[in-house]
């Protein structure tokens, strides 16, 4: 265990820690381009070179370890004269057109040009042309050489990460480009954007929607299948007329060594459109073949009048889906199940499953099965095998949450079904087939709109929270069914999310002594 | 003066086996085969003070000793053939005149070392070389020298001659082990080293050609009698590969130490016409260059370092009084620009920018400003990379700079376009 000494203090780490990571530990950044915690060190940029005492020449920090009784100065005028100089090599061939990049705001040659530049320019001479100018690589990608710094990021990603290789450097000296041998088409492809330092890859989704510095992060769980990855859902709320009406802006990937690093899948970063798209904003009773939006009050007495007139034990099923918060599901179960008496209630999925990896993907499509099992409900294609009977028979009433079962089963034909049925409801944030043929529909908010924990296929439990205000009247379910229970006068003990999840915890094994603050940003695994 | 390698230059037919074999080739390394320990030749070149004759200097015994020999990966050697320092052209006479030197000179070190597979990466460029150095392995092949039980012994060794692509630097060690990998010759970071972690992830020793050419003389002479041949630490004679505005340029064998004044006017036959010297490249493109007040420098590793220079590959390029120092640094700079792999920053955007500095000087552009701003560019190209390619190319810009600053002044305050450079 080297001991050495950065800027005065001392710090000991363990063998084979880089002076970068030392400084870090310490509290001190070094500037760099090239470097990723995540990625194989490159070592060419030159930004985190510092001085190390009784060694010649400056030494990249990335790459050198520490050894015992080190002296490093990374602050020092030399340094820091240094940097200065790197970053001047680095903006020769750069065009400087920050008014018109869409990194500005979050551009590293901006950042470092505020901490370490602060130079007037010296370059008179004509900029080499690079040839690759707002080019699309790949579905999901837009390439502008000029701006590059060759920092090698990108092509270590899909070297390294992807092993899909479609990156690479071109030609040499100052006409180096960064360039594609084949399409950029993987699954991953999206961090390429993130990983970029600078404007040189800009993600084709995100392009020039809205500026970076009108961006609200909320930190949040990615619904799109069982990983859960750790996400930032960013949204413009501000300046409306950015984006169109839309205002989830994007997704980015938030660093959790434990599930997902810094990476994110691209089905789930570009996963979000049903945030802001077809969404059900209004509460809607379709009675008699008409249409009516009414208000919450009307569609909650209604929909418990017309309730009441079922046999809870046999007239009716719930369907609940894995797509469900554990605080969505746990209420569903003591409302339908322990309060009303129904015992048909069934978890269903909501998608197929899907494509899966080593990396990040999953096949199952969902965020919450572990957690729904937990909580008591597990999916059983005998019960949904005899769902559909009962549907054609003794069934009357059914409600529906999230899933479109009349397209999931389009062999079942289960819309006929349903129009037949005494009762229907449908409690979801997006217009469906389902949601067209139901007697009560309830606008719920989409994930990125309520506070709830998701529990990962590892048993994580982690944490979605509140980015947006939901659309329209729409409302997160769990609200919906305190309203209920508040209508019968049942008296919950629960005034928000987190009170639904520490009733779990008193009730649930896997939740026992767990809350919102232990939870944390990164969750706590559960097993 | 007794010639060594270059008397093989002179000798008609020494690129084939029988000739070379019948001149007392190949003795010297059956002779380490048969009758000597690896340990006691390691020492033996140790005790020469043969020095890496690529550029770098660095004791060839002292890089065999770095190289670990029981890690259970097979070790490899690695031929630099790769000459492309510009004003050097020795190792060409070797692979052209007497490759069977070459070979004699790898068997010697992979007996040493332990090697059983040497690679030689050749200059792309090097076509009759290329075709000489062919033929002479498998006239090797054919008898026995190289293979299974070289001259009759257990020992084993096999040549693979990898063609290069034309870069320079796949000429800088690491760099030329991406390249032969087959990956895009990018100098890898240091350490590992490569006597470490060198090709395919295993230890390996980098050899240029003359330096492995010298072995078999050290094997049959001895370390001492080498050592004693040059100067202090610089064992031996060097191929000197003298260009430029001399009578008689061309590749002059000498002991290392030998003065530049003597290799200019006595071996190389002096200033071609009747005009003066005004200054002199003494290691290749990347060694500062030397005024005509400096050529009494002893030509060794240890003495051109002193004065601020190198003894690099042994380039010596000569310039008369009509050379324009500021086209000289410009056509200099241009070629540190268009090789430079583009790795690291300073390197890939420096030598590039001062290039084209010099450029819009030499079309008559030029600013009283942009000599200070050039000097303060170079000192932060070198010293800050990679590999030693802008340290070689900061090293001979600063040169220029501070040694003919007055001319460039003057070129600057006259602002004269330049015949040949109108349209550059």
């Amino acid at each position: 265990m080297p001991t050495l000494k950065i800027n005065g203090q001392d710090i000991t780490v363990e063998k084979g820690t880089t002076i970068i990571r030392a400084a870090e530990k310490l509290g001190i950044s070094i500037p760099y381009y090239c470097y990723h915690p995540g990625l194989s060190i490159a070592g060419n940029c030159r930004m985190c070179l510092v001085d190390v005492e009784k060694m010649p020449k400056p030494q990249i920090s990335c790459h050198i370890q520490c050894q015992d009784g080190m002296v490093v100065h990374t602050e020092s005028e030399k340094v820091k004269k240094l940097r200065q100089h790197i970053l001047e090599f680095l903006l020769v061939n750069h065009p400087l057109d920050c008014p018109v990049c869409d990194q500005a705001g979050e551009c590293w040659l901006q950042d470092y040009y505020m901490d370490y530049g602060l130079y007037d320019s010296r370059v008179n001479e004509n900029k080499v042309k690079k040839k690759a100018k707002a080019k699309p690589i790949g579905p999901t990608i837009m390439l502008d050489s000029e701006r590059c710094i060759l920092c090698s990021r990108c092509v270590r990603f899909t070297d390294e990460i992807t092993k899909t290789g479609e990156f690479g450097i071109f030609n040499r000296g100052d006409h180096s480009e960064i360039g594609v041998g084949k399409e950029l088409n993987n699954k991953y492809s999206g961090n390429v954007a993130d990983i970029c330092p600078v404007g040189a890859l800009t993600d084709r989704d995100f392009r020039f929607k809205c500026r970076v510095w009108y961006l609200k992060k909320t930190e949040s769980v990615c619904p799109g299948c069982a990983r859960g990855c750790n996400i930032t859902v960013e949204a413009n709320l501000d300046r409306p007329q950015h984006g169109q009406g839309e205002r989830v802006m994007r997704l980015k990937p938030r660093f959790n060594d434990e599930v997902n690093d810094w990476w994110m899948c691209d089905e789930g970063r570009y996963g979000y459109k049903f945030i802001d798209h077809n969404r059900i904003t209004q509460p809607v009773i379709r009675m008699d073949g008409a249409v009516r939006a009414v208000d919450w009050n009307e569609l909650t007495e209604n929909f418990l009048k017309s309730l009441k007139k079922l046999k809870p034990k046999d007239e009716i099923a719930v369907l609940v889906s894995p797509q469900m918060t554990n605080e969505e599901l746990y209420l569903a179960k003591r409302f339908f199940v322990k309060d009303l008496g129904i015992e048909k209630i069934y978890l269903v999925r909501t998608n197929p499953d899907g494509y899966q990896d080593d990396l990040l993907l999953r096949a199952d499509k969902h965020p919450n099965r572990k957690g729904a099992e937990w909580i008591g409900f597990v999916e059983q294609d005998k019960q949904t095998k005899s769902l559909f009977d009962q549907l054609t028979k003794s069934l009357k009433g059914l409600i529906v949450f999230g899933q479109d079962i009349v397209s999931l089963f389009p062999e079942k034909n289960l819309a006929d079904a349903i129009g037949r049925l005494e009762f229907s409801a449908f409690f979801g944030s997006n217009y469906n087939q389902t949601s067209e043929l139901v007697q009560y529909v309830f606008p719920a908010a989409t994930y990125a709109e309520k506070n709830g924990t998701f529990t990962n296929f590892e048993g994580r439990i982690q944490r979605i929270r509140k980015a947006l205000p939901a659309l329209g009247e729409s409302q997160p379910e769990s609200e919906i069914l305190m309203m209920l229970a508040t209508k019968l006068h049942l008296d919950w003990p629960y005034q928000n999310e987190e009170d639904v999840f520490n009733g779990l915890g008193r009730s649930v094994e896997q939740f026992q002594g767990l809350n919102y603050k232990k939870l944390g940003t990164e969750g706590i695994k559960v097993s | 003066m007794e010639k060594l390698i270059s008397r093989f230059f002179d000798l008609k037919g020494a690129e084939t086996l029988s000739v070379y074999h019948k001149e007392g080739g190949y003795q010297a390394a059956k002779h380490a085969l048969s009758e000597m320990k690896p340990a006691e030749i390691e020492e033996e070149v140790k005790r020469s003070n043969l020095r890496g004759l690529g550029g770098a200097g660095f004791g060839c015994g002292m890089k065999w000793s770095f190289v670990p020999r029981n890690t259970g990966k097979p070790i490899y050697l690695v031929v630099n053939a790769d000459e492309g320092e510009p004003g050097t052209f020795k190792d060409k006479y070797i692979l052209t005149f007497v490759p069977h030197l070459l070979l004699e000179g790898i068997i010697i070190a992979s007996w040493v070392v332990g090697i059983h597979k040497a690679y030689i990466y050749i200059r792309g460029e090097y076509e009759l070389p290329y075709l000489k150095l062919k033929n002479a392995v498998d006239e090797a092949y054919q008898k026995g020298f190289l293979g299974k039980d070289i001259f009759g012994t257990s020992f084993e060794l096999d040549v693979v001659i990898h063609r290069g692509a034309g870069a320079y630097i796949c000429g800088e060690e690491t760099g030329l082990l991406e390249s032969l990998e087959g990956k895009k010759g990018f100098p890898r970071l240091k350490p590992p080293f490569p006597a470490v972690v060198g090709l395919f992830g295993c230890p390996t020793v980098i050899n240029n050609v003359e330096t492995l050419s010298y072995l078999p003389f050290i094997v049959n002479r001895g370390g001492e009698w080498f050592a004693k041949l040059g100067s202090e630490k610089n064992g031996g004679m060097r191929l000197f590969s003298v260009s430029g505005h001399v009578n008689k340029p061309g590749v002059y064998e000498l002991p290392m130490g030998t003065a530049l004044r003597e290799i200019i006017f006595q071996h190389a036959g002096g200033i071609s016409g009747v005009k003066k010297l005004k200054a002199v490249v003494p290691g290749g493109l990347s060694a500062a260059i030397l005024t005509d007040s400096e050529i009494d420098v002893k030509m060794d590793f240890d003495a051109l370092k002193a004065i601020g220079s190198m003894g690099g590959s042994g380039g010596v390029i000569v310039m008369d009084e009509t050379t324009s120092m500021v086209e000289a640094l410009r056509n200099t700079m241009q070629f540190f620009a268009h090789e430079s792999c583009g790795q690291c920053s300073p390197c890939r955007e420096g030598t590039g920018w001062i290039y084209r500095i010099l450029n819009r000087i030499i079309r008559g552009k030029g600013r009283p400003e942009d000599l200070d701003h050039l000097l303060d560019i170079g000192n932060y190209l070198g010293g800050t990379t990679i590999c030693a390619l802008a340290d070689g190319a900061q090293m001979t810009f600063l040169s220029y700079l501070k040694k003919f600053r007055s001319e460039f002044e003057a070129f600057i305050r006259e602002g004269k376009v330049t015949e040949n450079y109108a349209n550059a």
